[in-house]
């Protein structure tokens, strides 16, 4: 089990409030990635869950029972932290045994538990070593180890990735993923990347200062994003928000348009010059400078052979143009 | 070869001031091992020659000899043993947030800049005065009986009045250090279940070996020249002689040049054979 619930927590620290107020409610079993620039106050959030801040107002519950006011050991939530936070002077066995020789476990049982949690994660050959010996990836391993063995009701990532390099990261993130499938545990993760967000989340909670933009899975949040914040925040190469008197014609304040939804066509759509055309192979990425809606980023075929200065067309792909009112919410 | 060469050009660099330091070393020591072979007593200047080894006999047969070792130990291990853990105790209470923080950081760490004969009158005549000291007014006030802590316990006085100054040391250390100490880790502790005793002997005191292996160390060196604090207090006498004090004892009033050194000398074997352990039970700390 581990259904957590948020009603109307609230954080300030000191005057500044931090989490106005959210409501929030996360299913058992579910991957729950809470995603924002930095200071939107997702990592206080998860704080707040863990237990390593107390909240201004409002309730937590964890599977039914309120824990606003438990100490953090006695939640049953186990947190994986961005420096790791292994201690340094404990060979990688008695860094995960830890919480279960705080436990009050028998040796034993401890040994039982270490040798399989160092199975799943590959880290056999490492007990005997100190974190100081490890590379990051495996430090990274070693700390959700300590965070497995003791089978909590929800795991709790704190920007777990940020500290490694580009291609571990790719790793480690089908790792966890694949680690939730075969635990079914509730997860939350904390991250800045929405790349991570939209690859591993069942439900994305996208924050941004302190307050919900938009929960759903990742291709509702894709396909119909709630407000012009999230319309700019996920997807990649960002998507295109323009306004003026094209976002008019269609009756709406500003019009979103991603860059994989414009269209290299011979008559009609927007006239311009490219700006500057990225060749990656599978994709194109221009960046092209028109009359009417100013710079927009276009996702184009890898085949394409633009340059710098060519003329070309583009147009927006029917159906796929996002129309935003007045207060920046999406018009249905 | 660029670097072989800078190497050499280091080495001829630092030749100098490394002859120096070695002069500067050596010379002292020579003299002093010369001086404890000699018959040399500044108030019999028509006796001299060759001693031999008698002036190590005769300071290692003193009566006094035995007794000042284990009063240096004593000294040594009681300063050691109070300024560590108060010096634990205080900084963790100084590294809480409360407010007035810096103030009272600098009035701990006041002692530590009173110089030694100062603070030794201070307690000696200000707070153990059987007569005067504060002590005796609270124990009179009490209704008690004053104790005279210097005449009845004279070396437990000297240790309380030398870590009353080493404590300030001890926690300014120890404070630097908790203050390195990663909260991520603490916190990770927390959620594992580690209540504040467990925290603090799994996690603090490990992150804390190295500042205590740089107190003991530095203190040791420190506490065995102890001087000042016993000639002010009780100026030695059977119950408070250190061997550093017998030694002075035996130069100052004793004039005997000779059996000085060969105190000297002894007070160097024994501080090494010290140094010696000390750095084999917890040297290793310092590695890492």
């Amino acid at each position: 089990m581990g259904q957590i619930t948020l009603n109307a927590v609230r954080k300030c620290f000191g005057e500044v409030d931090v989490i106005p107020s959210i409501d929030l409610r996360i299913e058992d079993g579910e991957f729950v990635v809470f995603v924002g620039p930095s200071g939107c106050g997702k990592s206080t959030l998860l704080r707040l869950i863990a237990g390593l801040e107390d909240v201004t107002s409002g309730g937590i519950t964890i599977d039914g029972t309120d824990a606003t006011e438990l100490p953090p050991a006695k939640r049953g939530l186990a947190m994986v932290f961005q420096s790791y936070a292994l201690y340094p002077h404990m060979s990688v066995r008695k860094n995960i045994a830890f919480p279960l020789k705080m436990a009050g476990m028998t040796p034993e049982q401890q040994e039982a538990k270490v040798q399989s949690a160092a199975k799943v994660l590959n880290l056999t050959n490492y007990l005997d070593r100190r974190p100081g010996q490890l590379s990051g990836g495996q430090r990274q391993r070693v700390a959700i180890g300590r965070a497995i063995v003791r089978e909590p009701k929800a795991f709790l990532f704190d920007e777990p990735l940020s500290n490694l390099d580009a291609a571990l990261r790719v790793n480690m993130r089908q790792e966890i993923t694949e680690l939730h499938q075969s635990l079914k545990t509730t997860m939350i993760y904390v991250t800045h990347d929405q790349v991570e967000a939209m690859t591993m989340a069942d439900k994305i909670v996208v924050l941004n200062a302190g307050r919900i933009e938009q929960v759903g899975s990742p291709l509702t949040l894709y396909e119909h994003p709630a407000n012009t914040f999230v319309a700019g925040f996920i997807g990649s190469p960002k998507m295109n928000l323009i306004t003026g008197i094209e976002a008019e014609k269609l009756g709406a304040t500003t019009i979103g348009v991603r860059p994989e939804h414009l269209d290299i066509v011979d008559s009609g759509g927007w006239s311009g010059v490219v700006g500057l055309s990225e060749h990656l192979g599978s994709d194109t990425f221009l960046k092209v400078g028109t009359k009417e809606v100013g710079t927009i980023n276009v996702r184009a075929g890898g085949g394409i052979t633009l340059r710098h200065g060519d003329a070309v067309r583009l147009a927006p792909r029917p159906g796929k143009v996002h129309r935003f009112g007045s207060d920046g919410k999406a018009l249905s | 070869m660029a670097t072989q060469h800078s190497r050499l050009a280091a080495r001829f660099m630092v030749a100098p001031s490394v002859g120096f330091l070695f002069v500067w070393m050596i010379v002292p020591l020579v003299t002093t091992v010369y001086f404890s072979f000699l018959v040399y007593n500044l108030l019999h200047p028509e006796r001299q020659g060759w001693a031999g080894f008698d002036n190590y006999y005769y300071f290692l047969t003193d009566r006094a000899f035995l007794t000042a070792v284990w009063h240096s130990v004593a000294l040594v291990v009681g300063v050691l043993c109070i300024t560590v853990v108060g010096g634990i105790l205080l900084a963790l209470l100084l590294n809480l947030p409360f407010w007035g923080q810096g103030v009272v950081r600098v009035l701990v760490i006041a002692p530590f800049f009173v110089m030694p004969t100062v603070s030794a009158l201070v307690w000696k005549n200000m707070f153990m005065n059987p007569v005067n000291g504060m002590f005796a007014h609270i124990a009179k006030g009490l209704g008690l009986q004053p104790y005279d802590f210097l005449g009845h316990a004279p070396m437990l006085s000297i240790i309380g009045i030398v870590s009353w100054e080493w404590l300030p040391f001890a926690t300014l250390i120890l404070l630097t250090a908790l203050q390195s100490l990663d909260s991520e880790q603490q916190e990770a502790a927390e959620m594992d279940g580690a209540n504040w005793m467990n925290r603090f002997i799994y996690l603090t005191l490990p992150h804390l070996t190295r500042a205590i292996t740089v107190v003991i160390l530095i203190q040791t060196i420190f506490l065995l020249s102890i001087y000042a604090e016993i000639a002010v207090t009780t100026g030695g006498g059977p119950a408070s002689t250190t061997i550093t004090y017998l030694v002075a004892q035996q130069s100052l009033y004793g004039n005997d040049v000779g059996g000085a050194s060969a105190g000297g000398i002894v007070a160097v074997i024994l501080a090494n054979i010290v140094a010696v352990f000390v750095m084999r039970m917890i040297g290793k700390n310092l590695d890492a």
